[in-house]
């Protein structure tokens, strides 16, 4: 499986060397092993695609990355350091945000407070000084609404940043979803099926989005998706999984016409 | 007017004063039930807990005094001082964090992911233990409890009254008071949560697990913030009421008393349960007051079940609770 070299510019942008690398991935639960033996890496400023048909541990795997699940065997490596055991906040706290599968938001709390609690991260003025806007917290307050509203108005949900989420379609949801985790200034992005039950056009919307969140930030995105053409057109490098193990690894064009890649998604019988 | 509209206003005014305090314990149930999705049974003890802890510290009592004279043949009777109301307050709310790090140390981390009952049964467990170490700790019998807050009647407002409708109302200068502090505990409760970084977090925590964990916050400590305030909201509720009607083991009955209250009100708003309290109180001293001799009085004990049982037959989610649709 060729790598792309360190420091090679695509379309302009610069993908530099390996943000995170996964190495000998092992998780089980119980008896059955949903990841066997993986390794890949992502590269800075990259948009490096998983997929694979059901059941084949994508969500697995990016539930390890951002530290849900921890894997019985292997090494994550981050920014050059080995990373220990660690809870999904620390993870958070890391720098490294994601996007649920199925949607997770707070309902309850308004478009602009689910997008700043993205920023919890970021604050660290006292409670006190909080409650009564005080000094450093009232300009930390600023900073971070600056931030927030960038993202807002990148992400094009302005006209809803007041309606409660639970309000919201589904569509608007997966958006306000990518907004909170780009409001984090995250080093990695992490999408699982960014456009699962999408219809053709908001998936157009939605693809421009990680492009261009990819593009003006220059973040690192790793992502989940079912829809090859999406796949084919948005990543940068893909990697392929079929029952838990790492089947392809490489530019889209290279995995395309990786046999057992075919295999696996015409359905040959496995022996 | 006549003189059984100025009665059913009079009475109506200190059903709003008793209602303040049912509100009160009502608000610890509803913070921990809306964070951690866990109702709390303990709640109730908690208010009795901390009002003799408060006790304790405030006469100079040394905890666990009969254990330790039992085991050491020693004869220790306090240390023999008085601390300040204020600072004793201080040290009970230090005891009261404690106890919610405790909570979540060796009980709340075992039961992650367990059924709601399970964490529900967790808690009546909780709440025998924490009696029995309220009693261990300070002794079992009756208390009085005087930090110095005013009581007795309102002076001020009989004379107001009878001046203008030649009968003077008689309001407790305590109910007075508790009603005051409930009401900058809740602005407080309210600037903590709209304003804070830690609000904002605790109010994440209660819309979505997952989701706040993948924005940076611990759970735990959320958890143990919430059990703090809640502590918090007990010590308060303990105060009024030990003040009220002195510090013994019936006052962690008025928990019960929270249940129509949260059930007017929805498990999961804080106004609904200030309103629900201010109804239940309202209603059964106006039911107590207008009903009560038809029937032969003492409507105050059942009066609030009953109308709890009958807004769980026609709005089981309360006044402010939310609506909840099961998709299938």
């Amino acid at each position: 499986m060729a790598d792309g070299a360190g420091g090679a510019v695509k379309d302009g942008r610069t993908i530099g060397g390996v943000l995170m690398d996964l190495s000998n991935i092992t998780l089980r639960f119980g008896g059955v092993e949903a990841i066997k033996d993986i390794s890949f890496d992502i590269r800075e400023g990259e948009i490096r695609a998983i997929i694979g048909p059901n059941g084949a541990g994508k969500s697995s795997m990016l539930n390890v990355i951002s530290g849900f699940y921890v894997p019985q065997e292997g090494e994550v490596w981050f920014r050059g350091a080995r990373r220990p055991a660690m809870k999904p906040y620390q993870v958070a706290r890391q720098g490294i945000a994601r996007t649920f599968q199925n949607i997770a938001l707070f309902e309850g709390m308004s478009v602009l407070d689910n997008v700043m609690t993205g920023r919890l991260t970021q604050m660290t003025a006292g409670m006190a000084a909080q409650a009564l806007w005080l000094g450093r917290a009232e300009r930390e307050e600023v900073a971070n609404r600056e931030r927030v509203e960038k993202v807002i108005d990148f992400l094009e949900i302005q006209h809803i940043r007041k309606t409660p989420v639970g309000r919201l379609p589904y569509g608007l949801k997966k958006r306000v979803e990518l907004a909170r985790a780009l409001a984090a200034e995250p080093k990695l992005l992490l999408l699982d099926e960014p456009m699962a039950g999408m219809n053709v056009e908001e998936k157009e919307d939605m693809s421009r989005f990680i492009l261009d969140v990819n593009d003006e930030f220059g973040t690192t995105i790793a992502l989940i998706e079912h829809d090859m053409g999406v796949v084919m057109d948005l990543s940068d490098r893909v990697v392929v999984m079929d029952y838990g193990r790492k089947i392809g690894d490489g530019t889209p064009a290279e995995v395309r016409s990786n046999q057992e890649v075919i295999d696996a998604y015409l359905g040959v019988a496995h022996d | 007017m006549p003189d059984q509209v100025l009665f059913a206003l009079e009475v109506t005014l200190n059903g709003l004063m008793a209602g303040v305090l049912y509100a009160l314990v009502a608000l610890g149930f509803v913070l921990i039930y809306k964070a951690s999705g866990i109702f709390n049974y303990a709640q109730g003890v908690m208010a009795l807990f901390a009002a003799m802890t408060l006790v304790g510290i405030m006469d100079g009592q040394v905890p666990f005094e009969h254990l330790i004279n039992v085991i050491f043949g020693t004869d220790i009777h306090g240390f023999g001082w008085q601390v300040p109301a204020l600072l004793a307050i201080a040290l009970t709310m230090a005891v009261m964090v404690l106890f919610a790090w405790a909570v979540n140390r060796f009980v709340l981390r075992h039961l992650v992911n367990q059924e709601p009952i399970i964490l529900f049964m967790a808690t009546i467990g909780l709440a025998y233990f924490l009696e029995g170490l309220g009693d261990l700790m300070w002794g079992s019998d009756i208390k009085t409890l005087d930090v110095g807050l005013p009581q007795g009647l309102n002076g001020w407002i009989d004379s107001v009254t009878f001046e203008m409708f030649g009968y003077g109302f008689f309001i407790d200068n305590l109910d007075i008071v508790a009603s005051v502090i409930a009401a900058l505990l809740v602005a407080g409760l309210v600037l903590f949560s709209q304003f804070t970084k830690q609000g904002r977090a605790l109010r994440a925590v209660a819309d979505d697990h997952q989701a706040a964990l993948s924005v940076g916050i611990s759970l735990s400590f959320i958890w143990v913030l919430v059990w703090s305030i809640a502590g918090f909201v007990a010590l308060v509720a303990g105060i009024m009421w030990g003040a009220k009607s002195g510090v013994q083991f019936s006052l962690s009955l008025i928990a019960l008393k929270a249940l129509p209250v949260l059930m007017l009100g929805g498990f999961t708003s804080i106004p609904g349960a200030i309103v629900g309290g201010l109804i239940i109180g309202v209603g059964e001293k106006l039911f107590e007051f207008l009903v009560g001799p038809l029937v032969g009085g003492a409507t105050e004990n059942w009066f609030a079940y009953v109308l709890a049982l009958l807004f769980l037959v026609f709005r089981p989610q309360g006044l402010f609770g939310e609506k909840i649709i099961e998709r299938v």
